[in-house]
């Protein structure tokens, strides 16, 4: 059969689908869109998490011919999706944001997801892809397309999640490598950084250092090996590195 | 037949450059720069293994025995050779070469089972096919006959008089000194005088414990993609955790020379242990060649539970004594591994059981045994922690037992017999670096404690969410009674007992558009740890740039060893800081040619290379790198090796089988619900020396994913064999549970930098320790907290509620598998 839906903001048609394929199935196989991972096909690791219609759903679980006319993000197009709803959400004026500053590799002001990365990638990244490489909460990174889809509907839904909405929102998102604490920081900082774009979006990216300081508010607590803001204590023998403080 | 395109989306080089910004660092070692790989991964980029796409490729399943042990009366394949689409079926008859078996350390697995099967899952026959579902569905309709033999699935039946052989004829280095064919290997330790210690002894400790059989469960499930080539060989893409092993088991089995057998690492998610034996390798190429089309192999969750080998299962006894003042008087042990149906890597996870059992405790007069069998149970063999971790299981529920009977703190007590620099282990071998136990130890304790009740809001509900049961709604705090443990370990790093453990790199020094990059070629697999992160940082540091490539590895380049042991940022780390030194001294010859006569700093001064530039050690600036190079490229390759080891004696144990050691030590905090037997580990403080922390945030995420593999493995994570017909009950995640973000703890990190002379930058390898100490700490927390004897993981809620509700024993017993006599042939 032909299956036609929307993916990533595109029309797409995937013609010979099988009626038992997965949407899964025809984004890895038929579209190109290797991005959503399958580790377990029944829906308990989370790792091919897209949203249908802006749900997150797991795509191994979803049947091809149900997507039918539907709308599909996956991480793919996760990026694009949050540039959109920043200039959604914030008007069109923000949306122009000015070129970066070549000379220091600042990244353009007034764009939310360009924030002051060590992993320097121009602003290409939305904003929570950019805290889970700041906080290392990548490691064999085959959990984290799903984990990125999942919280970022979540901080969608809840711009300044707990640290216990944070472990409820990802918990069918299985990582065997993190631990998962150094997730939890990236969903922190993501969050925190949200929040400044949006209390400030014309300095965002350009006043890290004057305004915060090192162990300022986006600080992800575990980068200085403590057990983060819901650890009950902070400084030890262990000097690493800090967000603000590099 | 070669195709007409490149394959797409094999491999990518990772660019990568040390930060952006004007408070960047240089990138070098010491910091934590960025993973050269993480924009790719976050974005969807990055291909795994199971990404991998050719034209014209087919698709290869893999059809398993559904029994454990049984004669192969035969296979009929041409129903599904019949299904069109189906391009080939295979079975052992079909193997091309006179070798037919593969093995890392004993070549005893069949390509596919010929005879007989082994074990539940063994591969039998292959299909290749145009669409993943056809291969599927003609491996369905594949027909084989087996005819069932009695099973061997304990230490009682493998070596009860007249037990069936797993293997008959043996004729593998160890099968000389086993007492029994279906013992892969023993090794004893023997030191100073347990009987007269044992008199001594004022106290006397004994113990049974059971480990239950641990997966991996890496994520990213086997897979890669043999590409036919003209020459007759074949090109591989696959994740592995040592490419250079796979090839030597791969190209005997396809009947080719090792040239013609091209490897390359694949993106690979996550690997433990897991992917150090071959899974799909040797079946894929030997479906690509039979066919002339690219093959494709992808398992399954449920496939994958039989497509590697799990850590093994243990029954362990343990005896003790001390004096009244604390002081550990003797140790006998006896560790029985459960390996399988056949070696893979148990002969040196025998020796790490034997030589680790005594845990990081002085103790003068051991006596140690450990073993590992051959049974019809699922192959056993690398996971993190390597055979210490079943041990330190039961030597720290020891440690606690001993000092409750002492009366003594259970922390004070550890820390009176704990090991130091200058110890000596029992083997023999004096621990030549720092070993700051009791320091571990000290600040673990030093912790304030997390508040009690915290699942108390303002509001009237409690937040189920932080209390057992969590968000089943299984309490609102009635019955919930907590409890503190503690646990340390210790780890080998590298590989022991006298393998040559070395590694080679390749680094080259260019200049391109003006700027000086570092190209760097190693065969290291990146399973997720951060290698390819360090070894930029390397190359930074030695070679004074800020742009490093690094090449995707593959068998182009020389070796580089496992992925595991916690040794690769020692050893390749290690190779590519040497490759680096010698293309340095290169460069600097060069430059001493170019421009010596113009600087008598040149030939007198300390040099160095630093942002770009050859530099005096009073800093300053001789010639710029690109200058020195004009346009000519140095490039050097290196072999490394750490100080090589020694085996241990067949007899007596001793020798100085360990290059280097690792120690972690754990306090957990848990929340038991007494009446359902539902267990909370609140929090999960840790503390490790890492000797030199070359990229901190990388550090903290191993010792973070090590210590949740504990706590796995301490209340939830068990592959169930059913004893009546050695069949896997639980493969997959509905079954196999592992920890989600909702069961796992804060996890406060202290990491001690204190420098081991003997190794690059003075670092200790950090993969495996925090994996040990997790799962005893947690388990003194539940016993704290209940009361329990507790003597097997992980621990469920019955062995919790046993009690409550009249079960027989299974709180206080070692297991439920009937083998109560571990400690029975002494």
């Amino acid at each position: 059969m032909r299956v036609n839906f929307t993916v990533n903001g595109r029309e797409q048609s995937a013609d010979d689908v099988w009626e038992g394929e997965s949407l899964l199935y025809v984004l890895r196989e038929r579209l190109g869109l290797p991005g959503s991972k399958n580790a377990c096909e029944q829906g308990e690791c989370g790792s091919c998490t897209v949203r249908l219609d802006g749900v997150p759903v797991c795509a191994c679980l979803v049947a091809a011919g149900q997507v039918e006319g539907r709308e599909v993000l996956t991480v793919e197009g996760l990026a694009d999706h949050a540039r959109r709803r920043e200039s959604g959400a914030r008007g069109p004026a923000r949306t122009a944001a000015g070129p970066g500053d070549p000379a220091t590799g600042d990244p353009p002001a007034g764009a939310p997801w360009a924030d002051d990365s060590p992993a320097g990638d121009g602003g290409a990244l939305s904003p929570v892809q950019r805290a889970f490489l700041d906080a290392g909460a990548v490691q064999c990174g085959f959990c984290t397309p799903g984990l990125l889809v999942a919280a970022d509907e979540m901080l969608e839904r809840n711009p300044s999640p707990t640290d216990a909405d944070i472990r409820e929102a990802l918990s069918g998102n299985l990582c065997r490598c993190t631990g998962y604490e150094k997730i939890l920081d990236a969903v922190r900082l993501a969050a925190a950084r949200q929040e400044r774009g949006r209390a400030a979006p014309h300095t965002t990216g350009t006043t890290r250092e004057g305004a915060d300081g090192p162990g300022g508010p986006d600080a992800p607590g575990g980068l200085d090996a403590t057990g983060g803001p819901d650890g009950p204590d902070r400084p030890n023998g262990f000097d690493g590195p800090r967000e603000g403080g590099r | 037949m070669v195709p007409d395109r490149l394959p797409t989306r094999l491999t990518q080089d990772s660019r990568t450059a040390a930060g952006t910004g004007p408070t960047s660092g240089t990138g070098g070692i010491g910091e934590s720069t960025p993973r050269p790989d993480g924009t790719l991964k976050v974005t969807g980029e990055f291909a795994y293994s199971s990404d991998l796409w050719h034209e014209d490729m087919l698709w290869g399943h893999t059809v398993r025995s559904t029994v454990a042990h049984a004669t192969l009366v035969s296979i009929d394949t041409a129903e599904a050779l019949a299904i069109p689409g189906v391009h080939a079926v295979l079975t052992h008859d079909d193997l091309p070469a006179p070798v037919t078996h593969y093995g890392l350390e004993i070549r005893d697995t069949p390509a596919l089972a010929t005879g007989k099967v082994r074990h539940h899952g063994e591969p039998v026959a292959l299909v290749a096919a145009d669409h993943p579902e056809t291969a599927r569905r003609a491996a369905a309709r594949i027909r084989v006959e087996y005819a069932e033999l009695p099973l061997v699935t304990d230490e009682d039946s493998a070596t009860a008089p007249g037990a069936p052989l797993v293997h008959e004829h043996r004729t593998d280095h160890h099968s000389g000194h086993v007492p029994h064919p279906n013992v892969v290997h023993r090794q004893p330790i023997v030191r100073g005088d347990v009987a007269a210690a044992a008199a001594r002894a004022e106290v006397t400790v004994t113990g049974e414990y059971v480990f239950g059989m641990q997966d991996q469960a890496f994520l990213g499930p086997e897979s890669g993609l043999a590409v036919p080539a003209e020459d007759g060989g074949v090109d591989l893409y696959v994740a592995t955790q040592w490419l250079h092993s796979d090839l030597r088991q791969i190209a005997p089995v396809l009947g080719l020379p090792e040239e013609k057998v091209r490897m390359t690492l694949s993106g690979v998610g996550g690997a433990f242990g897991g992917r150090e034996d071959l899974s799909m390798q040797i079946h894929a190429c030997l479906l690509a060649l039979r066919t002339g089309r690219p093959v494709k192999m992808v398992y399954n969750r449920f496939e994958s539970f039989f497509g590697h080998v799990h850590r093994h299962p243990a029954r362990l006894w343990y005896e003790h004594g001390a004096t009244r003042d604390g002081r550990l008087t003797h140790m006998r042990c006896r560790i029985v591994l459960d390996g399988g149906a056949y070696a893979s890597s148990s002969p040196a996870v025998v020796g790490n059981a034997a030589s680790l059992s005594v845990g990081p405790y002085v103790v003068d007069h051991v006596d140690i045994e450990a073993l590992a069998l051959y049974t019809n149970n699922p192959p056993c063999g690398a996971m993190r922690g390597f055979g210490a971790v079943q041990a330190c299981f039961a030597y720290e529920a020891q440690m606690d037992r001993l000092a409750a009977r002492l009366g003594l703190d259970p922390v004070e007590f550890r820390r009176l017999n704990a090991m130091e620099q200058g110890s000596v282990m029992p083997t023999g071998q004096r621990i030549d670096s720092p070993a700051p136990v009791a320091e571990l130890l000290r600040r673990v304790k030093a912790r304030p404690l997390p508040p009690e009740r915290q699942w108390l809001t303002a509001g009237e509900e409690p937040d189920v969410r932080a209390l057992p049961g969590g968000l089943s709604n299984t309490t609102h705090g009635e019955g919930v009674v907590r409890g503190v443990g503690y646990a340390v370990g210790i780890k080998n790093v590298g590989f022991s007992e006298g393998f040559d453990d070395y590694s080679t790199a390749r680094v080259r020094l260019d200049v391109l558009g003006g700027e000086p990059v570092a190209v760097v070629h190693t065969a290291m697999a990146e399973v997720g740890q951060g290698g390819v992160t360090v070894h930029a940082q390397i190359a930074r540091t030695e070679l004074g740039v800020t742009q490093v490539t690094i090449v995707p590895a593959d068998t182009r380049v020389g070796s580089a060893g496992s992925t595991s042991a916690s040794r690769q940022t020692y050893v390749t780390g290690g190779a590519v800081k040497h490759a680096c030194e010698a293309v340095r001294e290169r460069v600097l010859e060069l430059g001493r040619r170019r421009f010596g006569t113009y600087h008598p700093a040149w030939a007198t001064a300390g040099l160095l290379l630093e942002d770009g530039k050859v530099v005096t050690d009073a800093g300053e600036v001789l010639a710029a790198l690109a200058d020195v190079l004009a346009g000519e490229a140095v490039e050097v390759e290196r072999v490394w090796r750490h100080r090589p080891t020694r085996p241990f004696d067949r007899r007596t144990g001793q020798g100085d089988g360990h290059v280097q050691y690792s120690f972690a030590a754990h306090r957990a905090v848990v929340e038991v619900d007494t009446e359902l037997g539902l267990v909370k580990v609140v929090e999960l403080a840790v503390a490790q020396d890492v000797g030199k922390a070359l990229n901190p945030l990388s550090v903290l995420g191993q010792i973070h994913g090590g210590s949740i593999q504990g706590l796995g493995v301490a209340v939830m994570e068990e592959i169930l064999v059913d004893p009546a017909t050695a069949k896997v009950r639980n493969p997959s995640f509905t079954d196999y549970l592992i920890p989600t973000i909702l069961d796992t703890p804060t996890m406060p990190a202290d990491v001690l930098e204190l420098a081991d002379t003997h190794a690059p930058y003075g670092l200790r390898g950090v993969g495996e320790a925090p994996t040990l100490s997790a799962t005893p700490a947690i388990l003194a927390a539940i016993r704290d907290a209940t009361g329990l004897e507790l003597n097997r993981t992980p621990v469920r809620p019955e062995h919790l509620t046993a009690h409550l509700t009249g079960t027989a024993g299974a709180a206080g017993t070692a297991g439920t598998a009937g083998n109560g006599g571990c400690g029975r042939t002494r």
